[in-house]
């Protein structure tokens, strides 16, 4: 039998035409707005002026001087070096830690992982902003950490470990709240996995580490690759985070980009800001699609 | 290699087992829940700092009740969320049967990039853009515009349990339905429907709890009198952290704990 979504194209189109009409006008429509005002010039008052202009763009590499030259200032290519590398090494994080855990989990039986999955997966749909506020709690001056070793006479009354506002403090916060999303998809590679290989290649006198690096990790490779994206992106765009935990030393992307809007009152720079964060997600979905594509040849060859 | 022992994965043998690795996955598990263990247990402290511990009491918890803003918040909150997640959840049922019971169709695709375009942008990008638009437009809806805002960003969220319950579903029963003379509507009405239902109410709860939760885009495109709990609790970290900040945050924690839970009941396959 066909139902009459794939009979008629127009029940079909019909039935698609509310998620058009709202993602469109609501999203796509603001986005081409956001990518216009990245070329106009900035009204110091709020909103911009509507002529075009590279200023916003120029203003990422250059600075202007007192004699209205323009001066190589590398302090936003600094920002942005800084969303890479601390989104770059909260994601090997998650991978060294998620890749045994979700290893752990596969092996269990089903009840055992339906529940230890769920757990991984419930701190996620709570309130991120109360999570990383916790963090504070621990961290912070006279929190868990901080308080015991001042009672302690270990730290003094001017002493503070400094633990919060560092890059240190935001790839844990980056770690901690994007974790669940690089052990789902590694579980799920895992789950359909054949351990019978696993066995196969000890059989052929590979030890267990060998087989895990010759046989799992290979095999496993589309779902590393899915968590990697999953958690790069987002922490390359991150804003509370990096906020709370941060603070203003620490500003990466996402934070610079709400600084413009907040504070700075700079449109076409923010805007430009944001452009830059969506097209580093574009390449990374590009790059994304063509491994799985790859992965995926080679597979059915 | 480790000692002969029974696994309990399918199909394997106990070559690639490691023995010590639970030690690290409890590691793990208390990593991820020592944060909001703390955070419970503050909130139930009697101390006028909120990182100073000095005794229990649910005091704050009766500040919090009795905070006109907070409460105002709140109902902004709810509100908000349940608007949009009708919204949303509509919107996305019926992109879904499309998507999952249209077949192969030109333009497929596309139409799943679309349905999903609020996911892969970057919640920050997502939040400047909307602020502009709105003030582009002069669109000044108060609660309105944060209504449209979330019902966008819930779309997604709303289609992925709805889309997978529909493809777990066989057609035989609307087949029967059809061949017993039911119209095409009372096919939909009377058994497609009830039949995705489990997978429909996961899809909402799951857009209220992300309504729910939501901050960045919220923070940006509220005005004076339209803020929502989360940038309202924001705004009271911003202003130096007060135990009512805990206090709230639990019970927010408390609600979206209980709908994850439903969430999860609603998507499980049956069998």
């Amino acid at each position: 039998m066909s139902t009459a979504f794939e009979k008629s194209a127009r029940t079909r189109w019909l039935a698609l035409s509310p998620t058009y009409l709202i993602i469109g006008i609501f999203m796509m429509i603001p986005l081409c707005i956001m990518i216009g005002i990245s070329f106009m010039e900035q009204n110091v008052y709020g909103g911009v002026h509507p002529n075009v202009s590279f200023a916003a763009y120029q203003q990422i590499l250059f600075e202007t001087d007192f004699d209205e030259n323009l001066v190589f200032d590398p302090s936003y290519l600094v920002i942005i070096g800084r969303s890479l590398l601390l989104a770059g090494i909260a994601t090997v994080v998650t991978v060294l830690v998620g890749f045994p855990v979700a290893y752990y989990i596969a092996r269990q039986n089903e009840r055992r992982r339906n529940l230890l999955i769920f757990l991984v997966t419930l701190p996620f749909w709570t309130n991120m902003l109360i999570r990383i506020f916790a963090w504070l709690l621990i961290l912070g001056r006279g929190g868990v950490i901080d308080a015991p070793l001042r009672f302690l006479g270990v730290l003094d009354a001017d002493g503070s470990l400094g633990l919060l506002y560092s890059p240190g403090a935001v790839v844990l916060g980056l770690t901690y709240t994007y974790l669940p999303l690089m052990v789902l998809p590694i579980y799920a590679s895992l789950e359909k996995l054949d351990f019978r290989l696993v066995e196969a290649a000890a059989d052929l006198y590979s030890n267990k580490w060998g087989a895990i690096r010759h046989v799992v990790i290979p095999l496993t490779g589309p779902g590393i690759a899915a968590g990697a994206i999953l958690v790069f992106i987002p922490c390359m765009g991150d804003f509370i985070t990096v906020d709370m935990l941060g603070g203003a030393k620490n500003l990466m992307l996402g934070t610079l980009v709400q600084f413009q809007f907040s504070t700075a009152r700079n449109w076409p720079f923010g805007s430009a800001v944001a452009a830059i964060l969506l097209i580093f997600v574009i390449c990374n979905m590009l790059l994304y699609a063509r491994f799985t594509r790859a992965e995926r040849q080679r597979s059915g060859s | 290699m480790s000692a002969p022992r029974k696994t309990k994965a399918k199909g394997a043998g106990n070559v690639a087992h490691f023995k010590s690795l639970y030690v690290l996955v409890g590691f793990f598990y208390a990593f991820l829940y020592f944060p909001i263990i703390v955070l419970v247990a503050y909130s139930f402290n009697t101390g006028t700092r909120a990182m100073v511990w000095k005794g229990f009491g649910i005091d704050w918890y009766v500040k919090v009740f009795t905070n006109g803003a907070i409460l105002d918040a709140a109902k902004n909150s709810l509100l908000v969320g349940l608007i949009a997640t009708i919204l949303a959840t509509t919107i996305a049922t019926a992109g879904a049967l499309a998507l999952a019971r249209g077949g192969a169709f030109r333009g497929k695709g596309v139409s799943m990039g679309v349905m999903t375009l609020p996911l892969i942008v970057p919640e920050i990008v997502t939040a400047v853009a909307t602020l502009m638009f709105f003030s582009a437009i002069g669109l000044n809806l108060g609660l309105g515009n944060l209504i449209i805002a979330h019902t966008v960003f819930c779309i997604p969220f709303a289609f992925m349990p709805i889309r997978a319950r529909l493809e777990g579903m066989d057609t035989y029963m609307e087949q029967a339905a059809c061949d017993l003379y039911a119209t095409e509507w009372q096919a939909f009405r009377y058994i497609t429907l009830p039949m995705m239902m489990p997978g429909i109410i996961a899809g909402a709860t799951l857009s209220f709890v992300i309504s729910l939760d939501d901050f960045i885009i919220s923070l940006m495109v509220s005005s004076a009198g339209t803020t929502t709990l989360p940038v309202y609790i924001y705004s009271m970290i911003r202003n130096g952290i007060s135990p009512e900040v805990n206090a709230i945050s639990t019970v927010l924690f408390g609600v979206s704990l209980a709908l994850v839970t439903i969430y999860w009941i609603a998507s499980k396959p049956r069998k």
